[in-house]
């Protein structure tokens, strides 16, 4: 999903001296690139593939939730997760946070991202960044932000038992409304700018080439603005779909222990029960989850983009 | 809205109604943010609503939390030696993928960016597993390694952006009047790059800062870093003593938001 520009210096250098370069750098291009990329290379491959890999390998190995780990060749950890109905429930629960955070997501980002593309106003620039600006704000902070607004004593209970509207005050964390709540927020800077970088072909031109051509305001939404921003939709929920099931900052925040999910459950397997084989396995499985998401992803886009 | 418009004949009610609602979706968008510095300046001894007034205890009270102050200090060695390991290491191989032609070069460009595809609490748990026993968990090396992975595409695609908007022919043009590689590359290439390389580096700098999962993962129990101290903290207590700390956190990544827009514009280095 971050991976789309290509880089075409090929085309950019050529009439650029291009002979002249070619031969100035000629034989020594090859030995340049290679010390340029291996360092980072290497950096990669310690912090980045090994770990990986010796993960995958642990996941094959048989663990007792003591610690012990029994070094050796066997599908168990994959067996007991799958046939015990715990960790379906677990890994349908995930899913289902998925769907739910994405769906949300998507509908208060898009009047924001829709916003953001068609403004012509002299402060779009600044209110472009402050919508993506979150995002590089801690998410621990984010998450605490949210439990000051939805926890007993919060924001929102306050307000209601102030007005009278309640007696006991809502409950909002500690459970899967307050997870999704949380999340929503936290993924919308990442579902804006999907969605900006998906209208590629949505014009204020065509919408008011439509409006002149006598199209009603809602045909105008429901024929141009909205066929066209589907490309944009449909990615931001994908992005948005895969980064909610595999957090875990905010499930174990705002989820306060009774909210389980596959992140939540590979930190207590590795830290509470020290099962490292089967906290592995869990790893391997929502990896895969990712992988067949994001296939059928790019299978989509090939289809849309026709 | 004066009566005189509303009855104006090509007023469009959808038009107030549209900005309104993106009002207030930026609203929910900022609101942690926003309830966080006004928590951090009520006097409230525990948390509540309304704010009982205004106070800067909780600030005054934050240089003797001394979880918070070697959090802090942790933070900010690993931040520091993450972004200039991460600038040496990514800024060559942004080079490399812009200015040389060689085999596999998308393979190579979509493994140094794949990092970010992959959970953190994956990568983390692979990294627990493996730094156990090389007896790099709860050290610097363990956490900052770490962080190299997760940080080390941004710095690639700032840089590999600040390389695609310029062309090759002023380093030609250097080589050519004689110049040696290094001098070409600091004369020329490096000032081009700058504002890719300046960006890349305060946004590795924020995300390792900021990451709380792998030190989480490779580092709890003997060095925790502040995110990880904060993250305990609020599991226990979700009180008003953690506000200042996060308005704090929440200045350091404004600075890095602003520093990153001047640089080369927030949207395309995220994108």
């Amino acid at each position: 999903m971050t991976a789309t520009h290509t880089q075409t210096p090929a085309t950019r250098r050529a009439g650029a001296a291009e002979g002249d370069l070619e031969r100035a750098t000629g034989r020594r291009n090859r030995r340049t690139y290679l010390a340029l990329l291996i360092p980072g290379l290497l950096g990669l491959l310690v912090s980045f593939v090994f770990p990986l890999a010796y993960m995958i390998r642990m996941s094959f190995n048989r663990g007792a939730p003591d610690g012990i780990i029994e070094e050796t060749f066997t599908l168990d950890t994959y067996i007991q997760p799958l046939s015990d109905p715990y960790y379906w429930r677990v890994t349908l629960d995930t899913f289902q946070m998925g769907v739910t955070v994405g769906l949300l997501c998507i509908l208060v980002s898009y009047p924001v991202a829709l916003f953001l593309a068609r403004s012509t106003s002299k402060y779009r620039g600044l209110l472009m960044a402050i919508a993506i600006a979150p995002l590089l704000t801690s998410a621990v902070v984010r998450t605490y932000g949210w439990m000051v607004i939805l926890g007993t004593n919060g924001l929102v209970n306050s307000s209601l038992e102030g007005m009278g509207l309640i007696d006991t005050p809502l409950k909002l964390t500690n459970n899967m409304t307050g997870v999704t709540i949380g999340l929503v927020e936290i993924f919308m800077p990442y579902a804006i700018l999907a969605m900006i970088s998906g209208f590629g072909r949505l014009s204020p031109q065509l919408e008011e080439a439509a409006g002149s051509l006598g199209a009603s305001k809602l045909q105008v939404f429901t024929r141009v603005t909205l066929p066209l921003s589907l490309p944009g939709i449909l990615t931001a929920f994908l992005l948005v779909f895969v980064l909610s099931i595999s957090t875990f900052i905010t499930p174990r925040l705002l989820g306060g222990g009774s909210v389980q999910v596959l992140a939540t459950e590979i930190y207590d397997q590795t830290t509470g029960l020290l099962n490292w084989p089967f906290a592995a396995a869990l790893s391997v499985i929502l990896l895969v989850l990712f992988g067949l998401i994001i296939a059928v992803y790019q299978r989509l886009t090939k289809k849309i983009g026709g | 809205m004066s009566e005189a418009r509303l009855f104006k004949p090509r007023f469009n009610p959808a038009k107030p109604a549209f900005g309104i609602l993106v009002f207030l979706l930026y609203l929910f968008l900022l609101a942690p943010l926003l309830i966080v510095f006004v928590v951090s300046f009520a006097s409230n001894q525990y948390l509540s609503f309304p704010p009982e007034g205004l106070t800067f205890k909780w600030y005054e009270m934050l240089p003797q939390e001394s979880t918070f102050m070697n959090g802090m200090r942790v933070s900010l060695i690993v931040a520091v030696t993450v972004t200039i390991i991460v600038l040496a290491l990514g800024v060559p191989v942004a080079l490399a993928l812009d200015r040389f032609e060689f085999k596999a070069k998308a393979v190579v460009q979509s493994f140094f960016l794949s990092p970010l595809l992959i959970p953190s609490i994956v990568l983390a748990l692979g990294m627990v597993l493996l730094f156990g026993p090389l007896k790099l968990t709860n050290t610097y090396a363990g956490i900052i390694i770490g962080h190299v992975a997760i940080t080390i595409p941004f710095v690639i695609r700032t840089t590999l952006m600040s390389l695609a908007t310029t062309d090759t022919s002023c380093e030609a043009a250097a080589r050519i009047l004689g110049a040696g590689s290094w001098t070409v590359f600091r004369r020329i290439t490096l000032p081009i790059i700058q504002p890719g390389v300046i960006a890349g580096g305060v946004i590795a700098f924020i995300v390792s800062f900021d990451e709380a999962v792998i030190s989480l993962f490779v580092a709890e129990s003997g060095l925790p870093t502040l995110p990880v101290q904060v993250l305990r903290y609020v599991e226990n207590s979700a009180d008003a003593a953690v506000a200042a700390l996060s308005v704090i956190l929440i200045l350091i990544s404004l600075a890095v938001v602003v520093v990153v827009e001047r640089a080369m514009g927030l949207r395309k280095a995220l994108r």
